[in-house]
């Protein structure tokens, strides 16, 4: 031990030494905050910082198939194939930190597509803020993220929708739509889906229904009768409409418990993105007929999500298991489409990406025709649609209902 | 208690002062909630069964626990795993492809017995392999090296049916036969949590019966009584030890296909919540007696279903649903300090404790 | 047990067909795919073909050392013969049912891999003639000269240390030395083949020489004087608080915050070594504490809506150490009296009590509840805000040695004694005059003053914290680490951090599998050591003292 501390430290002052006469890099870059550079031979490398462990993985590995097959998809971008460098952001503060240093520590990233979870993409978005780097998030949705009092940072943008716009969204719906006066809500605790429900909550009371129930279940739970025997039971009668804003686990449980608790025969249902996928669709099953789901709308795009999701079987041997694959698959052209405008060819073919400039592009992105619909991103860095469509679900298949 | 604690009188102050006030709380809230009656007569019962099949599930892979824990004295945190192993596996080989046949719906009896026996089968080899590999190696170790092996094990598996089987959520096809209700007591229940309860009963009957009865059984007890000895009269520890796994395994495993009639699907992190519950209400009950592990099962399971809305309804917590893990842990100390020994439990020597 | 038992070619089957299950198993659950592109030495050998290859590798080894003196090749050759086999059906069932159906992982990208590119026949012939020369191979290196043999696989194993670790060597290499140079050696994870022959050559020649003139060099030290060598140690010393000073500097951003993770785990777990390692009180609940000095830590500074008074980092610490110490009281005084296994479930209770309640809308309006707290400023220091991860590592660095240095104390203490001689037997303790009921408390409050401090770095390191960071995994995973380390064993802790939270975060190439290597290695390492990697001297004494005695079960192990 005593030893290996020794050559440690020697060659710990050799490598200081040889640094200090090391060739400095090439400072062709004009970008105020620096630029990736990339030789001749060079692929682009981009970064994803998703959840790929955990109890949430399937969230995040869907997202990372997005970013792939968008990788696919594309081909070259500005003449040079493209790298992914697959992170876990583990659903936590910690591990969305450590994701972004590790990225940041690397000068050849241009830019992420990431985080899943908004508890990670906190911390990470001011890691590469600070960094100069700049990240795309495929599905976090706290309104924290994109709000300048709280944890905006410059670089960061999202694809996937804010709570406040699905939450009124959905309210709008069961209000305006269906005209149901009495509503009920329930979250697992998870900020996604607290921060949905409540955004529901407000946005119904104040168009003037009444919401009988506000209440929770926690992750994991597998029982969920006597949480919506309770909700049954409120004290304003039994709710018209059940909003469960949760992932595809609790969400399936909540779905088909509801129709077995007295009482609940006729409340209508509804979920919101978390739930919103074939695997969803299959795990709940039957129960699921007539249930409403806010979400993207993806059949709009036409023959690219076709492609899209043959791709998906091809490589990953399912269908998508989970919503946020279309967010993702746009975040990552969105990326290529700013390096391709942005980023300059030098004449041996190597090519120089500015961060200032990447930050610029991605911040002015409007019009974009992904297949989450026509992005624009405001200062803040929203970038989906405005438009939120909700489907109803019909032996397995979603329609589109609305708008 | 008889033990002598120099600052008894401090001791026994600050535990009666504990143990007061929960229950001050405990009654406080169901007086508020009872005087606002939110809930009818039915619901309650509606609540009382609901927990009664859940705590079902519990009690049998809590017997796992208890068992392992009464020959090895090890907490053997894979077990939750050992239950997910069996219905995935029965799941993706067996029901899936039997329910896209028909099959299923055509001929219940013989696929659920088919699933059952898969899924028994599985949870049994994956105990039995997790029992060679990480544990039986370790039996001279230090009490907490098995613990932690434990953990690997119970990681280890996780990550190996999601690499397997994939992270999405499967689901379980809804048997027909089952679907529906039927009255009990004044109350619809569903038949699925009717069959849950039955068949709790009749394994943990057997299971009992197995282990008081048969030879096999006596080896058993013999062998969580002393293995030393047990092994001067002729007994093979290890391979009793094994047998202990595979009997709180095949429960798991019947458990698994319970969990999946009742919620219908299955994802490879299912084990470890019921698993950690199993293991509290083998605390509960008092760890190392069978009769204990069923009995804090469905202790465990009532509460977390009556607990939440009885106490905290009536003092306007919101979302209390949430906080049935709060109330099943209070449970858990109150009980522990009335009856360190759990429920049902024996007083174990302590030494082994 | 016994080593005279014959090793039959039976013997080496099995272990070949226990090699090539792990192998299929690794390939099923979807490793082998993951790498199949990663370069481990460029054009060489990718990371997947080291998946492939190393178990058979391995177990032939093993075989080789206990096969009959005659036939070595011959056993070898079986076992890695053998080995090839069940990945063959995998290939085969795979390739004639389509197993995807059932087993997502298994897909025609790594039938591809297994295959070596060459189509189902000719690759399973390859994959077999591989494995087998593979096994031989391995046969022959261990029927070479020790001094031969050592150096070679220290080469070897170095050689595939650099070239799994590339990642962070590239991203070093970059830094000190610019990007052209690095691309000699790795380029885009790959090491250089060049660069790997000479590394291996390099390697395998300080390992030889070293091998020849080690034992001259101990000789030489041994011989000192004590003066001479109390010199050295003094000089040793000083290197290493240097090295400790200056690491932030070598380490570049991204390994310094890995190193501040590390020592935020080092830092919980000197507390739960105390709980645990000297007092003998099962803890499993320990994450409460950690959570309750952040959240003491976010309330206190938090510049957002939820921070109550805006204070510094200097300030709030204190207090958020002291909370913890309280809650660790006030925890302990209900548990005193329960024992093992009873005190794991409900300090395992705690926590999760603790997290449920952080995360509930009952608190929502005070802590933030699922949302969290944000806007939790970074220390500072003379006005300096400490935003780096190379700065944070400072006021790590200070809480562990502080932690370090309590703890040590501690130990040599009275109250250290009483903790051991409770943890070995609170009857005899207490009949020797030791007062239970302090001892305990204090074992619990000092412990939670440590986590407490932990937590509340952790949540000015993050600046927001989410209930989700305290979660029961935590306290597993501390306890694992001290294990791991060695119970009781202060370096132990150090140890075992570096190998639980260092190594995974090192190894995040691995991405979904993480967690799955991460159980293997707790299996693996235990097994191998099950006293720990660095055990203290204590307990090396009593597991030695074991071993003197006779086995007892031996009579019953007829397997």
């Amino acid at each position: 031990m005593k030893k290996m501390l020794f050559i440690l430290s020697v060659l710990v002052v050799a490598s200081m030494v040889l640094a200090a006469c090391g060739p400095s890099g090439p400072a062709e870059c004009a970008d105020e905050l620096g630029c990736a550079e990339y030789g001749p031979d060079d692929p682009i490398r981009i970064a994803s910082a998703l959840v790929i462990t955990g109890p949430d993985a399937q969230l995040g590995l869907d997202s990372q198939h997005g970013v792939e097959i968008a990788i696919a998809m594309r081909g070259d971008v500005a003449g040079h194939s493209v790298e992914l460098q697959a992170e876990d952001d583990g659903c936590n503060a910690e591990g969305g930190q450590a994701a972004g240093q590790k990225i940041v520590s690397d000068p050849s990233i241009v830019a992420v597509v990431g985080t899943s979870c908004s508890g990670a993409g906190v911390p990470m978005s001011k890691v590469i803020s600070e960094a100069g780097y700049v990240m795309v998030s495929p599905s976090n949705t706290a309104p924290s993220l994109t709000d300048p009092a709280q944890a905006f940072n410059p670089g960061y943008l999202r694809t996937a929708h804010n709570d406040k716009v699905q939450g009124a969204a959905m309210a709008k719906f069961a209000y305006e739509v269906l005209g149901l006066k009495t509503a009920a809500a329930i979250h697992d605790g998870d900020p996604y889906t607290e921060g949905l429900a409540n955004a529901f909550r407000e946005s119904f009371e104040g168009m003037g229904g009444k919401v009988v129930a506000f209440t929770a279940v926690s992750k994991g739970d597998t029982d969920m009768k006597p949480v919506l025997t309770a909700v049954a039971a409120s004290e304003g009668g039994a709710p018209e409409f059940l909003f469960f804003p949760v992932f595809t686990a609790e969400c399936a449980f909540l779905a088909k418990q509801t129709k077995e608790v007295s009482g609940l025969e006729n409340t209508i249902a509804a979920a919101a993105d978390g739930c919103f996928s074939a695997a969803a669709a299959e795990a709940i099953g039957e129960a699921g007929n007539g249930m409403y789901f806010s979400g993207p709308d993806l059949s709009f795009s036409g023959d690219t999500y076709v492609t899209f999701k043959q791709q998906y079987n091809t490589l990953f041997g399912s269908d998508p298991i989970s919503v946020f694959h279309a967010h993702a698959f746009d975040a990552t052209n969105m990326i290529f489409d700013c390096i391709e405008s942005v980023g300059v060819t030098g004449a041996d073919g190597s090519l120089s990406v500015g961060r200032a400039a990447m930050r610029t592009c991605l911040y002015a992105t409007s019009g974009f025709q992904g297949i989450t619909g026509t992005l624009t991103c405001n200062q803040y860095g929203d970038c989906a649609d405005p438009k939120i469509s909700v489907s109803i679900l019909e032996n397995s298949e979603y329609k589109r209902i609305w708008p | 208690m008889q033990r002598r604690l120099q600052n008894i009188n401090y001791l026994d102050f600050v535990l009666w002062f504990i143990r007061v006030s929960i229950i001050v709380f405990v009654a406080w809230g169901t007086i508020a909630t009872l005087l606002d009656n939110p809930y009818s007569a039915d619901v309650w019962v509606n609540f009382t069964v609901l927990g009664l099949a859940q705590g079902s599930m519990y009690a049998l892979i809590a017997i796992g626990y208890t068992l392992v824990y009464g020959v090895l004295f090890m907490i053997n945190f894979a077990h939750g795993e050992f239950f997910m192993s069996g219905i995935m596996t029965a799941t993706v080989f067996i029901a899936g492809p039997l329910s896209a046949s028909g099959y299923l719906n055509n001929h219940p009896v013989i696929s659920l017995l088919l699933i059952l026996v898969v899924s028994m089968i599985t949870s049994v080899g994956v105990a039995i392999l997790t029992e060679r590999v990480a544990y039986r190696p370790l039996r001279k170790a230090p009490r907490l090296v098995p613990l932690i092996t434990a953990l690997g094990a119970s990681t280890f598996l996780q990550y190996t049916f999601r690499g397997l089987f994939g992270s999405e959520v499967k689901p379980f096809p809804q048997v027909e036969a089952l679907s529906g209700k039927i009255s009990f007591l004044g109350t619809e229940i569903l038949q699925t949590q009717m069959v849950v309860i039955i068949a709790t009963v009749i394994m943990l009957v057997g299971l009992y019966l197995f282990v008081m009865r048969t030879k096999t059984g006596k080896a058993i007890r013999a062998v969580a009584e002393d293995k030393d000895v047990a092994a001067l009269m002729g007994i093979d520890v290890d391979r009793t030890i094994a047998i202990t796994f595979a009997l709180g395994a095949s429960m798991a495993g019947a458990a698994g296909v319970l969990y999946a009639l009742v919620f219908r699907q299955v994802h490879f992190y299912m084990g470890f919540l019921p698993g950690l519950k199993a293991f509290t209400a083998a605390v509960l009950g008092g760890i190392g007696s069978i009769p204990g592990a069923a009995v804090g099962g469905l202790f465990l399971g009532i509460f977390e279903s009556v607990g939440p809305p009885l106490f905290l309804d009536g003092l306007n917590v919101p979302a209390y649903h949430q906080l049935k893990d709060v109330i099943t842990f209070t449970l858990l100390v109150l009980v522990l300090i009335f009856r360190p020994q759990g429920i049902v439990g024996e007083r174990l020597a302590e030494k082994k404790a | 047990m016994s080593n005279e038992k014959k090793f039959t070619l039976r013997n080496a089957i099995n272990q070949g067909l226990l090699a090539g299950l792990i192998t299929t198993l690794i390939s099923t659950v979807g490793m082998v795919e993951l790498f199949s592109q990663r370069q481990l030495i460029a054009g060489v050998m990718t990371m997947a073909q080291l998946f492939i290859f190393l178990i058979p590798a391995l177990i032939s080894f093993q075989t080789a050392r206990k096969a009959p003196k005659n036939s070595i090749l011959l056993f070898s050759a079986v076992t890695s013969f053998f080995a090839s086999l069940p990945v063959l059906v995998l290939i085969l069932l795979a390739s004639t049912f389509g197993l995807r159906r059932f087993l997502i992982n298994v897909s025609p990208s790594l039938i591809e891999t297994l295959t070596f590119g060459q189509g189902p026949l000719v690759g399973s012939l390859i994959l077999v003639l591989a494995t087998t020369a593979v096994g031989v191979a391995a046969a022959f290196v261990d029927q070479m000269d020790e001094k031969i043999r050592k150096p070679i696989l220290a080469g070897l194993m170095w050689t595939i240390l650099v070239g799994t670790f590339s990642e962070i060597l590239q991203e070093r290499l970059r830094a000190f030395f610019g990007i052209g140079f690095t691309n000699l050696i790795i380029k885009s994870k790959a090491l250089q083949p060049v660069a790997a022959l000479i590394f291996l050559v390099v390697v395998t020649a300080i390992s030889y020489f070293w091998q020849q003139r080690g034992d001259s060099i101990k000789k030489g030290l041994a011989s000192q004087s004590a003066t001479q060598r109390r010199n050295m140690t003094y000089a040793q010393r000083i290197a290493f608080f240097v090295l400790l000073l200056i690491l932030p500097l070598l380490l570049g951003s991204y390994l310094s915050e890995v190193t501040n993770n590390v020592g935020i785990y080092v830092l919980m777990g000197l507390g739960l070594n105390i709980v645990v390692g000297f007092a003998g009180l099962l803890d499993l609940g320990y994450v409460a504490f950690f959570a309750i000095g952040a959240y003491v830590m976010a309330i206190l500074t938090s510049e957002g809506f939820l921070g109550v008074a805006q204070t510094s980092f200097w300030l709030a610490l204190p207090v958020s150490v002291i909370t913890a110490v309280i809650a660790g009281i006030l925890l302990g005084t209900p548990v005193l009296r329960m024992r093992g296994d009873y005190l794991a479930i409900v300090t395992l209770g705690f926590g999760e009590i603790i997290r449920i309640m952080a995360n509930s809308d009952l608190l929502k309006p005070y802590i933030g509840g699922a949302q969290g707290v944000l806007q939790i400023p970074k220390p500072s220091f003379f006005g300096t805000s400490l935003i780096q991860p190379g700065q944070l590592y400072y006021v790590v660095l200070a809480g562990v040695l502080l932690a370090w240095f309590v703890s040590t104390r501690l130990s040599n203490s009275r109250l250290g004694r009483q903790w051991m001689a409770m943890r070995e037997d609170e009857d005899v303790a207490e009949a020797m005059g030791i007062n239970l009921v302090n001892t305990k408390l204090l074992a619990f409050a000092i412990g939670a003053g440590f986590s407490g401090l932990s937590g509340a770095i952790f949540a000015s390191k993050l600046t927001s914290i989410f209930p989700h960071s305290f979660n029961l995994l935590i306290s597993i995973n501390v306890l694992s680490l001290i294990i791991v380390g060695g119970m009781g064993s202060l370096p132990g802790v150090v140890v075992g951090s570096l190998i639980l939270v260092g190594l995974p975060e090192l190894l995040r190439e691995f991405a979904e599998f993480r967690p799955w290597m991460y159980g293997a290695l707790l299996i693996v390492m235990m097994l191998a050591k099950p006293e720990g990697f660095w055990p203290s001297a204590i307990q090396k004494r009593e597991l030695h003292a074991d071993e003197e005695s006779p086995p007892v079960e031996e009579v019953a192990a007829a397997d």
